[in-house]
C-alpha cells in the first residue's frame, strides 16, 4: 500500500519537463542553433585578431605617423596612409552629397506623392541598382561615365567654378570626381530603400494631423513626416556612407590610384580599399604587407563604427527590424 | 493672404515635381547602365563565347567558358557553406534571440553586413591562403560565404518572425516537441520567404570581385579543382576592362552582360517565389 502514492508524483514531473521543452532533442536543437549563431561574433573577434596581428609590425614601426604622413615608398620602406584616408573620406563625402538628394527624392516620392501603381515598379527598379555588381559599375564608368564627364560635365563646371582650387589641373578621366559619381549611383539604392522604410514607419496620424490643419502635401511631408523620421533618415545616410567607404572595385577602376592629396576633384586620388586591391599581391616585404594590413584594419574599424552608429539610429525609428536587408 | 496661399501652392507643386524628377533620374541611371550593357555586349554573345576558353593575347575570338564554370563552382560552394549557417543563425535569432546573446548576434550580423568585401578577402587570405601556401577556389568560396551569412541570417529571422503564433501554439498543443514545431511548422511556413532571402544573397555575392582577388585569384586555364586557383566572371571583367586591348574590352562587355543576366534572373526568381508562394499563404 505504501507504493501507491509514489506513482502520481513521478508522472506529472516528466510531462511537465516535456511541456517546458526540456527533453534531450530540444536541448540538442537549441544547442546546435546557438553554436551556429555564435559563429558570427567569433568571426568578428577573429577578424580583429587576425588583422590586428598582421598589422602589428607596421603599427609598432610607424605609430601615429602612419596616419598623418603622405610618403608611400615601398623601396625605402616608408609608409604613410594620409592620402588614402583623405581620398576615402573625400570620395565618400562627395558621393553622399550627390546621392542624398536623389535618394530622399525617391523615398519621399514613393511614400508620399506617387500614384499607387508606380510604387512597386519604381521601388524595384531603384533597388535593382544595388544588384549590379561593383565591377560592372567600374566597366560602365571607364567606358561611358568618364567620356560623358569629359564632354558634358567638366567643361561647364570649369566655366562656372574654374577659379576655385577644387577644379584645377588637367582632367584625364580617372579622378576623384569619376570615383565619387559612380559611388553615388552605387549607394543611392541603399539610402533610398532604408529612407523609404523609415518614412513608411512614420504613423499615418502624423500626416493626417498636418493635413487636417490645412497644410499642403509638401508641408505635411516636410514639417510632420521628415522630422519624425529624422534619426532613421540620418541613419540611412550614414549607412550609405559606410557602403561608400569600403567600396572597392568600381572605385579602384575609376579614381586613378595616385598617392597624393589634391583639393581638385579632377585629379586622381586613392582610397584605402583601392590600395589593398592594387598593391596586396605586389607586397613583397613583410613591412609592406603589414602596412596594407594596417590600412585594412583602419578601414574595418571605421566601417564597423559607422555601421554601428547607423544601426543604432535606424533601430530607434524602426525598432529591431532588418531594415535595408531586403534592398535588392 | 492670397499671395501667401499662391506661394504655398507653388512650393507644393514645385517640390512634387522635383521629387518625381529625382526618382526619374534614379531610374534613368539603371536604364542607361543596362542599356549600355546590352548595346555593347550582346553582339559578342555567340556559341564560342560560352564554350571556348580564352585565346592568347593578340588573337581575336575565344570565350569565357572557364570563367562561367568557375563562377558557378565558387558561388555554389559558397552557398553550400553559407546557407546552413545563415539559416541556422536566423532561426536562432527568431526562436531564442530575445536575450542578450540574441542582441549581440543581431548587432554583429548587421555590422558584418556592412563590412567592406575587400577586408573579408584579406582576412581569408591570412586564414586560409597563407597557411595552405597557395591560392584556391575554396578560399574564394569561404570569403563569399562569410559575406552571405549575415544577410541570410537577418532575412530568415525577419520572415520566421512573421509566422503567426497560433500555428506554433497549435503544434505545441498537439504534443509536438519544440524542435519539430520550429522546423516542421514554423520554418516550413516561412520557407518561401527564406528561399527568397537565399536567392537574393546568392545574387549579391555572384558579382563580388574584391574578396576573390587574393583567394580564388583567377586562372587563364579551364579548372574545376577547388584546391587550385580558379577564374570567375567578375575577376575576368576586372582584368579585361582595365587591360589595354580592344578585344579584351569587347569580351569584358559581353561577360558583364552575362553576369548581369545571371544576377537579374536570380533577383527576379526571388521576387517570383515570394509572390507565388508567400502571397498565397498570406
Amino acid at each position: 500500500m505504501t507504493t501507491v502514492p509514489l506513482e502520481p508524483v513521478a508522472a506529472p514531473d516528466t510531462r511537465w519537463r516535456v511541456l517546458r521543452g526540456r527533453n534531450a532533442s530540444d536541448r540538442l536543437y537549441r544547442g546546435a542553433l546557438t553554436a551556429l549563431a555564435l559563429m558570427l561574433p567569433l568571426l568578428l573577434v577573429a577578424f580583429l585578431g587576425e588583422l590586428g596581428a598582421s598589422a602589428w609590425p607596421a603599427i609598432r614601426h610607424f605609430g601615429v605617423r602612419f596616419l598623418v604622413t603622405s610618403v608611400w615608398d615601398p623601396v625605402a620602406e616608408v609608409y604613410g596612409a594620409a592620402p588614402m584616408i583623405f581620398g576615402t573620406l573625400a570620395s565618400s563625402f562627395l558621393a553622399v552629397l550627390i546621392a542624398v538628394p536623389l535618394a530622399l527624392g525617391v523615398a519621399i516620392y514613393l511614400t508620399e506623392f506617387s500614384p499607387k501603381w508606380v510604387r512597386q515598379p519604381i521601388a524595384f527598379l531603384v533597388e535593382l541598382l544595388a544588384a549590379i555588381p561593383s565591377v560592372v559599375y567600374g566597366l560602365w564608368g571607364i567606358f561611358v561615365l568618364i567620356p560623358f564627364l569629359r564632354t558634358y560635365v567638366v567643361p561647364p563646371l570649369r566655366a562656372l567654378f574654374g577659379w576655385t582650387p577644387f577644379l584645377s589641373g588637367v582632367f584625364y578621366g580617372s579622378s576623384l570626381l569619376a570615383g565619387s559619381v559612380i559611388l553615388a549611383i552605387m549607394i543611392l539604392p541603399y539610402i533610398a530603400a532604408v529612407s523609404r522604410e523609415v518614412l513608411l514607419a512614420v504613423p499615418a496620424s502624423q500626416r493626417e494631423a498636418a493635413l487636417g490643419m490645412g497644410a499642403t502635401r509638401w508641408e505635411a511631408v516636410w514639417t510632420a513626416v521628415v522630422p519624425y523620421g529624422r534619426a532613421g533618415l540620418i541613419g540611412a545616410v550614414i549607412l550609405g556612407m559606410g557602403r561608400a567607404l569600403g567600396e572597392t572595385m568600381a572605385v579602384t577602376m575609376l579614381i586613378g590610384n595616385r598617392h597624393d592629396i589634391s583639393l581638385s576633384v579632377l585629379q586622381p586620388a586613392y582610397t584605402m580599399a583601392a590600395a589593398i586591391a592594387n598593391e596586396f599581391s605586389e607586397a613583397t616585404t613583410n613591412l609592406y604587407l603589414s602596412a596594407l594590413f594596417e590600412v585594412g584594419l583602419i578601414l574595418f574599424v571605421v566601417t564597423v563604427a559607422v555601421n554601428a552608429l547607423a544601426r543604432l539610429l535606424i533601430w530607434r525609428v524602426a525598432r529591431g527590424t532588418a531594415v535595408g536587408s531586403r534592398a535588392l | 493672404m492670397n499671395a501667401r496661399r499662391l506661394r504655398r501652392r507653388l512650393v507644393n507643386g514645385t517640390m512634387t515635381a522635383l521629387v518625381g524628377a529625382l526618382s526619374f533620374v534614379a531610374v534613368l541611371a539603371l536604364v542607361l547602365i543596362l542599356g549600355h550593357l546590352v548595346a555593347k555586349g550582346a553582339s559578342s554573345l555567340d556559341w564560342s563565347f560560352f564554350t571556348k576558353n580564352p585565346v592568347p593575347t593578340g588573337e581575336t575570338g575565344g570565350g569565357v567558358a572557364h570563367a562561367i564554370v568557375g563562377s558557378g563552382i565558387i558561388v555554389g560552394l559558397a552557398a553550400l557553406i553559407g546557407l546552413p549557417i545563415g539559416i541556422g543563425t536566423g532561426l536562432y535569432l527568431a526562436e531564442y534571440g530575445s536575450g542578450r546573446l540574441g542582441w549581440v548576434v543581431r548587432f554583429v550580423a548587421d555590422v558584418l553586413n556592412g563590412t567592406p568585401s575587400i577586408v573579408v578577402g584579406i582576412f581569408v587570405w591570412t586564414w586560409l591562403v597563407r597557411p595552405m601556401g597557395h591560392f584556391s577556389a575554396f578560399a574564394g568560396s569561404v570569403a563569399l560565404a562569410i559575406l552571405m551569412v549575415p544577410m541570410i541570417a537577418r532575412t530568415t529571422e525577419e520572415l520566421v518572425r512573421l509566422v503567426p503564433h497560433s500555428l506554433r501554439e497549435a503544434a505545441l498543443a498537439l504534443g509536438y516537441p519544440r524542435w519539430r514545431t520550429s522546423l516542421r511548422i514554423v520554418a516550413r511556413t516561412a520557407l518561401a520567404g527564406i528561399l527568397t532571402g537565399c536567392l537574393v544573397a546568392v545574387a549579391r555575392i555572384a558579382g563580388e570581385t574584391a574578396p576573390l582577388l587574393f583567394t580564388a585569384l583567377g586562372n587563364v586555364n579551364f579548372n574545376t579543382h577547388i584546391g587550385e586557383p580558379m577564374e570567375a566572371l567578375s575577376l575576368q571583367i576586372f582584368q579585361y576592362a582595365t587591360g589595354p586591348f580592344d578585344e579584351w574590352h569587347r569580351l569584358a562587355w559581353a561577360s558583364a552582360l552575362v553576369l548581369m543576366g545571371l544576377v537579374l534572373v536570380l533577383a527576379i526568381l526571388a521576387r517570383w517565389v515570394l509572390r507565388s508562394r508567400h502571397g498565397a499563404a498570406r
